[in-house]
Parts: structure tokens; sequence; C-alpha cells
């Protein structure tokens, strides 16, 4: 029974990075209907960010966060005026086609300078114990930091002049222009935004995991799979999503082996896609089409 | 003057070719994971390969029979991909003419490689793919330098059993060709040693996050651990055992520990086990080529990085196509199997003889393994051989200590 608490507990903790991760993909599709293909790497340069501030400049590992959110943002920014902006308005496969194209040359240029050798940030940190079971402090250190961003998110879009804009733009990108709003500038802001949320996570799961330049991969595909349980475009939805999803990977994985678990979060993708297209926490069903 | 520079370019095209493909040059073809997650091991194979072909050439080249023949290298990436080896070893055979082939790294690509250099009738010295598996298809042109997935955790299991006999094992493992074969036969070994298996699972070789899986290794209670896979899983789990204080007293991991790299995981490293191919401490005689010292000495000069037994048996390889070519006094495909068929020598990598059986062709029979442990020693890591007890640098660290007292001890950096 504890071990199963255990499980739970752990499932929580690391799903609220996932969610975390997913917001910021969410949050951009939301904004301006782009999948960002460059989440992945987003989300490793992130953890090359921790890697080189912790090892090269001697920062301590959690002071790192709030540079690379900087950083990230930044690279967010740019990135949208290289890769995204032309492409606002155009069907959604372009720019799907550009952010593939943009993530193929930074994947390329990572491995060109570091190969795919793994790195590894050693994190101390004291834990918790459960009987015989150790939640590590990193886990819930991370799980922490998780809730106070998603919170600070919550705030900014919500309580601030530039948040409402951002969610008005998400609303009705023409409506938002006719009042005024910089659509430009607050669609450049949202993907700068996503990116260095796509940063900070992967700066978090890098104090509990090693990693490589290729591990992108496994959490966009996370990403998206948390996306679209929480709904396309609904940020707060995402953490929501990556916690159940953790949750539900810390109930299954006590009673069947774990390459299972793969197995069932892509069953629940495709159901959830097919019952409730907007996420599950949208309360509008999927209009069945004649 | 325009006569001399139409003569001199029309010598050095006559002149190029006779160079290119060389009546006194061999052409060996290999693909190589440079990016991918077989790239730590597969590099290292490659460097090891690399001195080889250099000491070769700066000898003069491979003696056979009148003639002496320059190595030349010819590779690929294949990005650990298997579609990526199917092209790039017909590549390598049908356009770059390559002679001999030396195999690509891990089980799954060499069997993969091995379909098509059997079929352009080909030598492929193999000194990355253990799974037995491959040698058992009526394959005539493998040959097998390194030891078998069958024996990987046999030594593992025989060292713990002097220390528990009544052992409790999480069998714990990579779902990937390599893996599974090596688990499959330390099942069988477990049971003959009375071990009780009381976990038995695979994960897919893309798992990052290990936690789910080292709680129920928890919850089985068991006291000692044996599987993993390649480097990134291996080093990954390696860590979260010791961030989750599994509290196993016995840990054996495949691969991923006996990389100089595995040092980067700290406090995390010690006490891990690891099978290993050859480890630079090995005191074997051999018959000819350097000593391990030697090898050890010349590598770490060649490469400036630290050796392990990746890079040894992408070495012995190319010693032991020499060994071929020169017994055999010719470069033909046919004598050269015959001449690898007849090989029984020790080399700085230990003994090497192939199963000459139509349904084993090519299997390794003699090369045996070791069990290396990352001890502390001097406030530093130190990877020391602690089985069988003939090649021992150091007593076995069982059972584990408790991580926060091994990270006491260490230099934060190591």
């Amino acid at each position: 029974m504890i071990g199963l608490l255990a499980s739970i507990v752990d499932g929580v903790l690391v799903g609220s990075v996932y969610g975390l991760a997913a917001m910021g993909i969410t949050l951009i599709w939301g904004v301006m209907n782009v999948i960002n293909l460059t989440h992945g790497t987003m989300i490793v340069c992130g953890m090359f960010g921790l890697y080189f501030l912790v090892n090269a400049a001697g920062v301590p590992a959690y002071a790192t966060l709030a540079p690379i959110l900087v950083i990230g943002f930044l690279v967010g920014v740019a990135l949208y005026w290289i890769a995204v902006h032309r492409m606002i308005g155009q069907p959604p496969l372009m720019s799907l086609l550009s952010t593939f194209s943009v993530n193929l040359v930074l994947i390329g240029l990572g491995t060109a300078l570091w190969g795919t050798v793994l790195f590894n940030v050693p994190v101390s940190l004291p834990g918790l114990s459960l009987g015989r079971y150790t939640f590590p402090g990193t886990h819930l250190m991370a799980a922490a930091l998780t809730a106070v961003i998603a919170g600070a998110l919550y705030l900014f879009l919500h309580r601030t002049r530039m948040g409402k804009a951002v969610r008005a733009v998400a609303a009705n990108r023409e409506a938002a222009e006719l009042v005024g709003i910089p659509t430009t500038r607050v669609l450049a802001l949202a993907f700068g935004l996503g990116v260095a949320l796509a940063c900070v996570s992967g700066m978090l799961i890098a104090t509990l995991f090693p990693f490589t330049v290729l591990a992108g991969d496994a959490y966009q595909l996370k990403s998206f799979v948390v996306t679209v349980l929480g709904g396309l475009g609904n940020p707060t939805g995402a953490l929501i999503a990556g916690i159940a999803l953790g949750l539900l990977e810390g109930l299954a994985t006590p009673f069947m082996p774990v390459s299972w678990t793969l197995v069932i979060e892509f069953v629940l993708f495709v159901a959830v896609l097919i019952t409730f297209p907007g996420g599950l926490l949208s309360v509008r069903r999927a209009r069945r089409v004649e | 003057m325009n006569r001399f520079w139409l003569i001199a370019v029309a010598g050095a095209l006559l002149g190029a070719p006779a160079w290119a493909t060389g009546e006194d040059t061999i052409t060996v073809g290999m693909t190589v994971s440079r990016t991918g997650s077989l790239n730590v091991d597969s590099v290292a194979q490659l460097r090891g390969a690399e001195l080889w072909r250099d000491e070769v050439n700066a000898a003069g080249g491979i003696k056979a029979g009148n003639k002496r023949y320059r190595v030349r290298f010819v590779t690929y990436d294949d990005q650990s991909q298997g579609g990526r080896v199917q092209q790039l070893y017909t590549r390598l055979i049908v356009q770059d003419k390559a002679q001999f082939l030396f195999s690509p790294y891990s089980s799954g690509l060499t069997a993969t490689a091995a379909v098509i250099t059997e079929q352009y009738g080909r030598i492929m010295l193999i000194g990355g793919g253990a799974e037995a598996k491959t040698y058992e298809l009526g394959n005539k042109y493998l040959f097998q330098c390194i030891t078998p997935a069958d024996y990987y955790l046999a030594g593992a299991i025989q060292a713990l059993k002097e220390k528990n006999p009544h052992a409790q094992v999480a069998l714990v493992y990579s779902d990937d060709p390599f893996s599974k074969a090596v688990v499959a036969a330390a099942r069988t070994q477990a049971a003959a040693a009375g071990f009780k298996v009381v976990l038995d699972e695979s994960y897919p070789p893309t798992t990052t996050d290990f936690s789910a899986i080292i709680n129920k290794i928890i919850s089985s209670r068991a006291d000692a651990f044996l599987g993993g896979g390649h480097y990134p899983d291996g080093a990954t789990l390696a860590r979260q055992l010791h961030d989750q204080k599994a509290a196993l007293k016995w840990v054996t991991i495949l691969v991923a520990p006996d990389s100089p790299q595995f040092t980067t995981l700290g406090a995390a490293a010690v006490g891990i086990t690891v099978p290993s191919q050859w480890e630079p401490q090995v005191q074997y005689k051999p018959d000819f080529g350097p000593t391990p010292e030697q090898f050890a000495r010349l590598f770490e000069s060649h490469a400036k990085v630290e050796v392990d037994y990746h890079a040894a048996s992408g070495y012995v390889v190319g010693l032991l196509l020499q060994r071929a070519i020169e017994q055999a006094g010719s470069i033909d495909p046919d004598k050269v199997a015959a001449a690898l068929e007849k090989i029984d020598v020790t080399t700085f990598f230990g003994r090497d003889k192939f199963a000459t059986d139509a349904n084993r062709h090519g299997l390794q029979l003699a090369h045996q393994m070791v069990l290396a442990q990352w001890q502390v020693r001097g406030g530093k890591l130190a990877k020391e051989v602690v089985w069988p007890d003939a090649a021992k640098t150091a007593n076995v660290l069982y059972p584990l200590q408790d991580g926060a007292t091994t990270a006491s001890v260490l230099n934060p950096l190591h």
C-alpha cells in the first residue's frame, strides 16, 4: 500500500514538471495556432543552460532559474522573428515545417558541438522518506518551483495589462488589433514566454535526470500528450493534465510492466482526441459530424 | 610550361585511382554511431580501431606474402539506426569497395549489417555485437571477437553468490536485443546459483525516468540489481537508484558503468559493478601485439581520452584481421576467413577463438570477461577489477554503502 502511495506521489511530482513543459507548447498554440516543433530542443537548451551555468560559472543549481527564464525568453523572441512571424496566418503546416527545420538545424549544431554523450548535473537536496521509499529533494523542489512558475504565469495572464493582451489576441486577433493591441509584439511575447517555459522545465528536469542533446524528443512527445489532455491553448489545463498523467503512471506501474504505461498514455491520447477534442477540462463534448 | 602542367595533371589523374583503390591498400569499412543513443560506446570503438590502423600504417602496412598493404578506413555515421546501417554497409561494399568490414556498435546494428556482409561474401569482424543469435543463422564470414551476451552476467552472479548465496534479485533491463539476450541467460544462471528472482521486467530503451521502476524494485524487496542496457539508460538508472536510496546491496549495470564518463555521476557511481570485456589492469601475456598496459598507454596518448573496453575491442578486431591476413599470406576473403577459423591466440584483450561448426559459425568461444566496480580511491572514483580472483585488483565492495557516506568522501566534481 505504501508502495502504491509512493508511486503515486512520485508520478505527481514528475508529472507537474511535464505539465510545466506542456504549458509552453499550449500557450504558443493558443495564441498563434503554431505547433512549435523546436519545443523539445528548447527543453534541452534549458538543460544545457543549467549544466554550463553550474559547471562553468559556478552558479548554484536553483539560482540558474532566473537567467534561464530570461535567456529562454530572448531566444524565443528571436526564434519568433526568424522562423514563425512570416508563417502567421498561413496554414498550420507552414509553421510546422518552419519550426521543424529550425529544430533540425539546432539539433545538428548541438550534436556537432557536444555529440550525444550524457550530461549530468549532480544536485543534492535532502529528501523525504516514507517507509523504505524516498522522495528525492530534487523532485520535491521541482514540483514546488513548477507551482510557483505556473502561479506567476496565471497572475501574468489574468492580472496584468500585457497578459490580458495575450489572452485577447488568443481569443480574437482581429478584434484585438481593432482595439489597438500591438498584436505582432504580443505574438512575439507569447512565443518568448512559451520557449522560456520550455527552457525552465528543461532546467528542472536536468536537476532530476541526466540528459543528452537528443533528450528533448521524449519530453516533446510527452508535452503533446499532456497538451491534448489539457486542451489545446489552455495553460492551466496543461498543468493539471501533466499532474493527472503522472498520477495515472503512478497508479498503473505497480500493477503492470512499465512498458505498458506508454501504451496506456497513447490510448488515452486517442480516446481524448475523439471524445473531448477540447481536452479533458473542456465541458464541450465533440460535435458529431453527420 | 603548359606541356609540363598537362603532363603533371595527367600523371596525377592516372596515379590517383591507383592510390584510391590501391593495389597495395586494404579498404576497411564500418559505420560508427557518431550521433544517436549509441554514440559514447561506438565512438570509443572507432578510436580503438583508428589506433590500430595508424600503428599498422606507421609500421609499413600488413604483410601478406610478398606484399605490404596499407590500411584505409571508410566510415559513415549510422545515427544509431538500423535503417542507416543497411544502406551504408551496402554502400561500403558496392561503392567504396571495402574488402573487409568491422561491425557497427551494438547487437541490433550488427545483426542488420551481417545480412548485407554475408550477402556480398565479405568478412566482418565484430567488436560490438554480443548477441549470440546472429551467429546461429548459417553465416560464414562473421567473426565475433568479444564474449557473447550469454556470459555477460555470469561473473556478477558468481561474485554475488560468494557474498550472498540467497540473494533476492531484480532483473530490470532495456527492451533491446542485446539486453534481452543477456538477461535470458542470466535468468537460468541466477536460478542455478540459488537466487530468487523477485522482479523481472523490461523497460523501453528510450526511458528517461526510472522512478516508477525503482519503486517497484523497492517493493519487491530485492537486495541485488542486475540489468540495464546501454549508456544513457544505464547511467540514468544508476543516478536514480542513488537518489531514491533503493537500499540495494549489489548493483550490476550493463555497459554504461564501463565508460570513463560514468564518473560524472559522482557518488551515484560508487559500488556499481559492470561486466567488462577488458580492463587496463588485466595481466594477459600476448602472443603478439601490445601488452594491456602498453595498449592503454598508447590509446590514451593517441586519442587523448581514457581507455575503456569498447576502445580495446575496436583495436582487437584490427589486430585479429591483421594476424589472419599475415597467416593467410593473402587478402582473398576465403583464405583470410580460413585463417580466422584457425585462430586461437592471446592478445592484450585476452584469448580469442571462433566456433567453426555450421550452426554457430564465428561465435566467440574463448574470450573471458571480468567484473569491475567503481570504488573510491584517495577521494576519487577508480574502477577496480573485483572478479575473477585471478585478475582482481581490489576486494569487492559489499554491501553497497549508503550514498550519503560515499558522497562525503568524494570530491564533488568527480
